[in-house]
């Protein structure tokens, strides 16, 4: 299987403070791959290294065998990685339906277009609203983002997140904060969305984690510490001192 | 297209819908023809020619502010070269005799200011927010000052001049008479208004709105900020310099003041208390901002302190500015509780209005003192005289203000409560507000 996302021996330092050491990655093509590791472990940091938010000290980021790491962040967006943020990150005084639309814009080929009237793209219309119908947020289309309950408004930032059509998806926590209900109804979203995508999640449930994902990273204080099969990282002694050990205590 | 999307995506105008929007902008021209109709005065239609330019200056402006999320402080740059390089442009093209018409003429200016933000604009749009508002003043005093320096270009203190009537002309119209130049303005401003809202209906338009709402995501769906600022900045010079060429050919002439700071300050000021938030906010902006200016300067001398009390007035009580306050209350428009509302306005009109005299009174009295306390006491503010030396006045001053600023609050308070009813009624029937 050929490889989504190759980290190689990736640094980040933020003064002499080091927060990401020497993680070297990888994520096949289709695979579900779920990053967990205690609060403070660089998980966000990392994320923010593979989508062009920060840039490693060293080492080097790979998209599907290309170099990205140095490239801005809507470089990489083009090459098909699309992440989202674990603070919601929406365009908070525009619809849901303007939201989805913004993201799909690019992706349709139209760019930085005005000489088009942005209401009569038919397949600008037609992609945005199977995503509003995918989120379940089709009785919310006209309502500014900014007003959606929280659930709602992790919905949008999913459906923006997946909205281009990249195949390399990256999720931030996209259930912090959710009700049990509510991160059943999410993941079930996530599931069907990603299929036949690669997908990079960040996730502090555990269930959410085991249910989803055919491949697990260990984070922890910067350093990847287990890699592997859900199994093999659930009887990992390692990874059950260093994180699911507190969980069960 | 699937039975999704038409399920689900916002339906597309219907007949009547788009008779309505259409039959909008077909009511603004007609308007604009019948205009000088009824106000047929040689003041009136310098004031609608000065109002025309200055819709198209604030519309640019809010192309910025409004819509991309940029506060600039040097706009008038882009105006103020426009104009300049028109009254060049209306020599040269008289001297040569080329056959270009005076209609065509606001395009160079339009395209001056093109140039100037296509050259300017790529560093200053590299971020949003300070840095784009210092690089934008900067850029003001620099080339306001050049003004005056480079003598043979820009004319100095005395700028430069030409005559109009003197272009080639078509189907003889001379443009010498204010209502040629009023037909002249309003044709140019309904077209840069049409265009300019054609702009927000773009893809590019779209993202503007999303590069001001959330520059940071706007880069994770493949844009670059950087580009939608600079494109908008491009448009907003553009429109600038056609709204700075009219200006041009109205007066005749052009001078340093055209670039200044008062300028630049003139059309944040009139954009902002129109309310940048909706498309037609600029709109009642400048016609406002152009009434207010030219009325007040002959009731009162000190005209510019009112202007700043109302511009500081309109950001502490309404951010949204003037359009922002009356589409607040579309909701309850349509919801049918405006009524609730309107006998609070009533009561809480007379105490305010009362404050706000008693304002205008001890604000003359003390310019009197201050600026012309040699004169006769005997001034006239707002076309009332009184008597500045008289104890019983300054006694009026000041009961009108405590007295009124006493009363005032509790009907605010009124008025607050009868909102919050009438609000939430509106809620209960759906009515978001």
């Amino acid at each position: 299987m050929s490889t989504a996302i190759e980290l190689r021996g990736v640094e980040k330092s933020f003064g002499i403070t080091s927060v990401i050491r020497n993680v070297n990655l990888t994520v096949a093509q289709g695979e579900r791959h779920a990053l967990i590791g205690p609060n403070g472990a660089g998980k966000s940091t990392l994320f923010n290294l593979i989508s062009g938010y920060m840039l490693p000290t060293t080492g080097s980021v790979l998209l599907r065998d290309e170099v990205v790491s140095g490239l801005a962040p809507y470089q990489i967006n083009r090459r098909g990685l699309s992440r989202s943020f674990q603070v919601t990150n929406v365009f908070a005084n525009m619809s849901v339906w303007e939201n989805l639309r913004c993201a799909v814009l690019w992706a349709t080929g139209h760019r930085y277009a005005f000489w088009k009237n942005v209401d009569r793209l038919p397949e600008v219309r037609e992609r945005t609203a199977r995503i509003l119908e995918d989120i379940n947020l089709t009785a919310r289309r006209d309502v500014p983002a900014g007003l959606l309950t929280y659930a709602e408004q992790r919905a949008l930032e999913i459906g923006i997140t997946i909205a281009g059509g990249a195949d390399v998806i990256l999720l931030d926590e996209p259930t912090a904060g959710m009700s049990h209900a509510e991160t059943e109804r999410a993941v079930a979203l996530i599931r069907r969305l990603t299929e036949g995508r690669t997908l990079l999640i960040v996730e502090h449930d555990m269930s959410v984690v085991f249910g989803l994902a055919d491949k697990i990273s260990v984070l922890v204080y910067g350093q990847i510490i287990a890699s592997g099969v859900p199994e093999e990282i659930r009887g990992n002694p390692k990874v059950k001192e260093a994180y699911l050990g507190e969980e069960a205590a | 297209m699937t039975d999704t999307t038409s399920s689900v995506a916002p339906p597309y105008p219907t007949a009547a819908e788009k008779l309505k929007f259409y039959g909008l902008w077909v009511g603004a021209a007609v308007v604009l023809l019948l205009l000088p109709k009824l106000f047929s005065s040689g003041g009136s239609l310098t004031t609608f020619s000065l109002i025309g330019i200055s819709i198209i200056f604030s519309l640019s402006y809010n192309i910025l502010l409004g819509q991309t999320g940029m506060l600039s402080f040097g706009h008038a740059v882009y105006y103020g070269l426009g104009g300049f390089l028109v009254i060049h442009a209306i020599n040269i093209i008289g001297a040569n005799k080329l056959p270009i018409p005076l209609p065509l003429v606001p395009l160079i200016g339009g395209l001056t200011g093109l140039l100037f933000a296509v050259l300017l604009g790529w560093v200053s749009t590299q971020r949003s927010g300070t840095a784009f508002a210092m690089i934008s003043l900067g850029v003001a005093e620099l080339v306001a000052s050049s003004a005056l320096i480079l003598r043979t270009f820009f004319g100095g203190e005395a700028g430069i001049s030409a005559n109009r009537t003197k272009v080639f002309r078509l189907f003889d119209w001379s443009f010498g008479p204010q209502i040629q130049i009023y037909y002249l303005v309003a044709a140019w401003t309904l077209i840069a208004v049409i265009a300019m809202y054609a702009l927000t209906r773009t893809p590019l338009g779209r993202m503007c709105n999303a590069v001001r709402d959330n520059p940071e995501r706007v880069q994770f769906v493949g844009y670059d900020p950087h580009v939608v600022r600079y494109l908008a900045f491009c448009f907003s010079g553009f429109f600038a310099g056609i709204a700075g060429a009219l200006a041009a050919i109205n007066f005749e002439i052009a001078n340093s003041a055209y670039l200044g700071a008062v300028q630049s300050g003139t059309v944040l000021f009139a954009t902002y208390i129109g309310g940048v938030g909706f498309f037609i906010g600029p709109i009642v902006g400048a016609i406002f901002v152009t009434i207010l200016s030219l009325g007040l300067s002959d009731l009162t001398q000190v005209w510019q302190l009112y202007f700043g009390l109302i511009f500081i007035a309109v950001v502490l009580f309404a951010p949204g500015g003037i359009t922002g306050l009356l589409m607040m209350h579309r909701p309850l428009l349509k919801a049918g509780t405006f009524g609730r509302v309107l006998p609070s306005y009533l009561i809480a009109f007379v105490p305010t209005l009362a404050m706000l005299i008693g304002l205008i009174l001890a604000t003359e009295i003390i310019v009197y003192y201050a600026v012309h306390s040699g004169d006769a006491s005997h001034i006239k503010a707002f076309g009332v005289p009184f008597d500045a030396a008289n104890r019983y006045v300054w006694a009026m001053a000041a009961i009108l203000l405590v007295g009124g600023y006493w009363v005032a609050r509790k009907t605010w308070t009124f008025v607050g409560h009868a909102w919050d009813d009438a609000t939430s009624v509106a809620r209960e029937k759906g009515i978001a507000a």
